[in-house]
């Protein structure tokens, strides 16, 4: 364990709120699961509202505020404003927050659709017919990707949004990670469907170190080209659908992935063919 | 008359994982009405599985939670084997056990020493009461990086593994990976009878309660991955006839779907309940730990659920110790399977650490999925708590407004709901908030 003291930090240390959207809590337990740094993290910032963590709650304003989670509901979508008017710095974490998260395929559904498959009684409910990123509601000061987040890339970018410096973090692909790592590459030796050409990095390449294919859950790398690596895909003879669905994820609504699956599945909101490679 | 009316309302409760409120009124001295209303948006996943492939709803169905995923992808591998007629081979079973130990080890420090030990010590958090015993509050952690090492070496990450499949693993964890565990494994097994001790000293208020109690049960070992669904007297079901005894009504005035047995009985799943149908099955080094405590077989007194908590930790790290010393890397790492052309259906059960989760699919023939339902501790919970909740403040009346507040608090987190998980599947508050 750290040495650091933990005594209760004085008003003069940073703030930090932790918000939650439509979400599945992983991205800000990541800040919990930083057993080794928490205490002495806490001695640096003051958590000023962290449900998941404290009953206490002070009022803005935050000098940083992490938000997770989409915004699903139009009660969401105005205390997303009142969180942006309160913050000097809204950093957005995780694919729910970045991309609308797995609840964004909503937005490839006709309308109502989904309540109605769910729930006797859709009228009582109150959600949009989208799921849509944080960055479609404000301008956000920075993003972390990842289904979830990676936990080392949450404390940088904690750490550098404080200091007022801009987080050290990469646009490579994950591809790059497993080029590094040394990992056999699993699309050149069996032709396996993987995301990582067009999928940032961060995990280091974690999937194929374990002899499984990226499924793409860090979202599109900077640049991505997923026509090219989906032509390729389906020259090496998997289907459409399969392909189209694993676009579909937790980033399903990132711009080149929502592009690409809706190029190879078409606007037909089935899922495309069962073939699954 | 209005005079005499009190009301407790605590909007987006801490220390839940999730978005929840509850509210008690009270009237002319007895309690009027009480709610526990799940405010988090919906994010449909029974009807966003219907046209995947069978083999991408074990992490799919993970996202609902990131405090449990092991807990949805082995109940929705276990469904989705079952529906393709496959049963794993005793590795594969032993390596999905160890992995879920994980969980339960992670899980069950984060909630003793971060989300609930603070009601008992009167701290707002677990850095209010890390300034008072940091030594104990670091014990917690260790404990809850350890659950989250295995996890990582089995797993291949904590939150939202990557290693599971339908049929098992991508691939086996090495020997030494697996053996390097021990150690820390160890030490946590230590630090969790230390825990064991150090919650039973706590202050319990005074109350019990006549559950009906329900839990996987396999008649030689604690249930963790699989087991039959047990209730004394009412229930020994396979996950699939499980299904069809349990009902979940949609009740208008109320914002939460309410699972009962047979559409009438409420009853509890969890820690109380595994331990109250399975105290016999625990390993002696638990056993004795529960004893020491002051536990019998049975605890009906929900705020000592964190004792009883503590004690299925111990039996998580030893039963993680014992699987790893005994482990064997199956291979192949995961069993063959396809989906019969005829269509197919397939339920799983396995205990999530806040409870029994209970996933069934439909399947056509081509192995999508044409119809699938999720059923997660929280909502079966959900009434007992309020039950809960109609007791504890008519015991505590006593106690002024923030007091009584705290304990309901309290009475909501004895059973570590997971907001995350009901919400899904769970209606909105009907007024606008
Ligand atoms: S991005 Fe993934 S891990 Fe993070 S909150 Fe959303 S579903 Fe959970
Ligand atoms: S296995 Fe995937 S991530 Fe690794 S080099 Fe090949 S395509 Fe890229
Ligand atoms: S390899 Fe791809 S799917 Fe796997 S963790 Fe990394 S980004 Fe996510």
């Amino acid at each position: 364990m750290t040495t650091t003291a933990t005594s209760r930090p004085e008003p003069g240390r940073p703030s930090v709120a932790v918000w939650k959207f439509a979400s599945c809590d992983g991205c800000q337990l990541s800040l919990l699961d930083c057993e080794d740094e928490l205490l002495a993290l806490a001695g640096r910032v003051r958590f000023a509202h962290f449900p998941e963590m404290s009953r206490t709650s002070t009022g803005g304003p935050y000098d940083l505020s992490l938000v997770e989670g989409s915004v699903t509901t139009p009660a969401d979508a105005a205390r997303i404003l009142e969180i942006r008017r309160l913050s000097r710095r809204v950093v957005t974490i995780g694919a729910c927050a970045t991309a609308g998260g797995i609840q964004g395929l909503r937005n490839f559904a006709a309308a109502g659709e989904y309540a109605a498959a769910v729930y006797a009684r859709p009228e009582y409910l109150s959600t949009l017919d989208t799921s849509t990123p944080i960055s479609d509601h404000i301008e956000v000061d920075g993003e972390l990707h990842g289904c979830p987040v990676d936990r080392g890339q949450l404390l940088e970018v904690i750490t550098a949004h404080l200091a007022g410096r801009r987080p050290v973090l990469s646009g490579s692909s994950v591809c790059q990670e497993c080029k590094a790592r040394g990992t056999v590459c699993l699309l050149v030796a069996r032709g396996t469907a993987c995301l990582g050409p067009v999928t940032r990095a961060g995990c280091g390449a974690l999937c194929p170190s374990l002899d499984r294919a990226c499924f793409g859950c860090f979202g599109p790398s900077d640049a991505p080209n997923v026509a090219a690596l989906a032509d390729r895909l389906v020259g090496d003879g998997h289907g459409r659908g399969e392909l189209g669905r694993l676009l579909r994820t937790f980033n399903a609504g990132a711009g080149p992935f929502a592009a690409g699956s809706t190029a190879l599945l078409g606007p037909d909101p089935e899922m495309g063919s069962p073939d699954h490679g | 008359m209005a005079d005499d009316v009190r009301s407790i309302a605590v909007e987006g409760m801490a220390r839940v994982e999730g978005e929840g409120s509850l509210h008690v009124s009270v009237r002319d001295g007895a309690v009027a009405d009480v709610s526990l209303d799940i405010f988090e948006p919906p994010r449909f996943f029974e009807a966003l599985l219907r046209g995947r492939h069978f083999t991408e709803a074990p992490d799919i169905t993970a996202r609902i939670c990131g405090i449990c995923p092991v807990a949805y992808q082995t109940s929705a591998c276990t469904a989705l084997e079952a529906a393709c007629g496959v049963t794993v081979d005793s590795r594969i079973q032993a390596l999905r056990r160890l992995l879920y130990c994980g969980e339960w080890i992670q899980s069950h420090a984060l909630h003793i020493y971060l989300l609930h030990a603070p009601d008992f010590l009167g701290c707002a958090d677990a850095v209010e009461l890390a300034e008072r015993d940091r030594a104990g509050v670091a014990r917690g952690l260790a404990i809850k990086r350890t659950g989250n090492e295995l996890m990582t070496v089995v797993g291949g990450r904590s939150i939202h593994p990557v290693n599971v499949r339908v049929g098992g693993f991508w691939q086996a964890p090495t020997r030494e990976a697996v053996a390097a565990l021990a150690g820390p494994l160890d030490q946590a097994r230590q630090d969790a009878l230390a825990t064991v001790a150090w919650v039973a000293g706590f202050d319990f208020p005074d109350v019990e309660s006549d559950y009906r109690f329900v839990a996987l049960h396999t008649g030689d070992c604690y249930p963790v991955e699989s087991g039959r669904v047990v209730s004394r007297g009412l229930l020994d079901a396979t996950a699939e006839e499980f299904s069809y005894r349990v009902v979940e009504e949609h009740v208008a005035r109320s914002t939460a779907l309410h699972a009962r047995i047979d559409g009438e009985l409420t009853y509890l799943t969890g820690p109380l309940a595994r331990y109250a149908l399975n105290s016999r099955l625990l390993p002696e080094v638990a056993r004795r730990a529960a004893a020491e405590a002051g536990l019998e077989e049975v605890c009906r007194n929900p705020f000592r659920s964190i004792v009883v908590r503590a004690v299925e930790l111990v039996f998580a790290c030893d039963e993680a110790l014992r699987l790893v010393e005994g482990y064997e890397p199956p291979d192949p790492p995961a069993a063959a399977c396809s989906a019969p052309d005829t269509g197919s259906v397939g339920a799983g059960a396995s205990e999530a650490p806040r409870g029994l989760l209970l996933h069934r699919y439909e399947l056509d023939g081509r192995g999508m999925i044409t119809t699938a339902r999720i059923v997660p501790p929280t909502s079966q919970n959900q009434r007992a708590i309020e039950e809960d909740l109609r007791r504890v403040v008519t015991s505590s009346l006593s106690l002024d407004d923030p007091e009584l507040t705290l304990r309901c608090e309290q009475a909501v987190r004895n059973h570590d709901p997971c907001i995350s998980c009901a919400a899904h599947f769970l209606d909105l508050t009907v007024e606008e908030r």
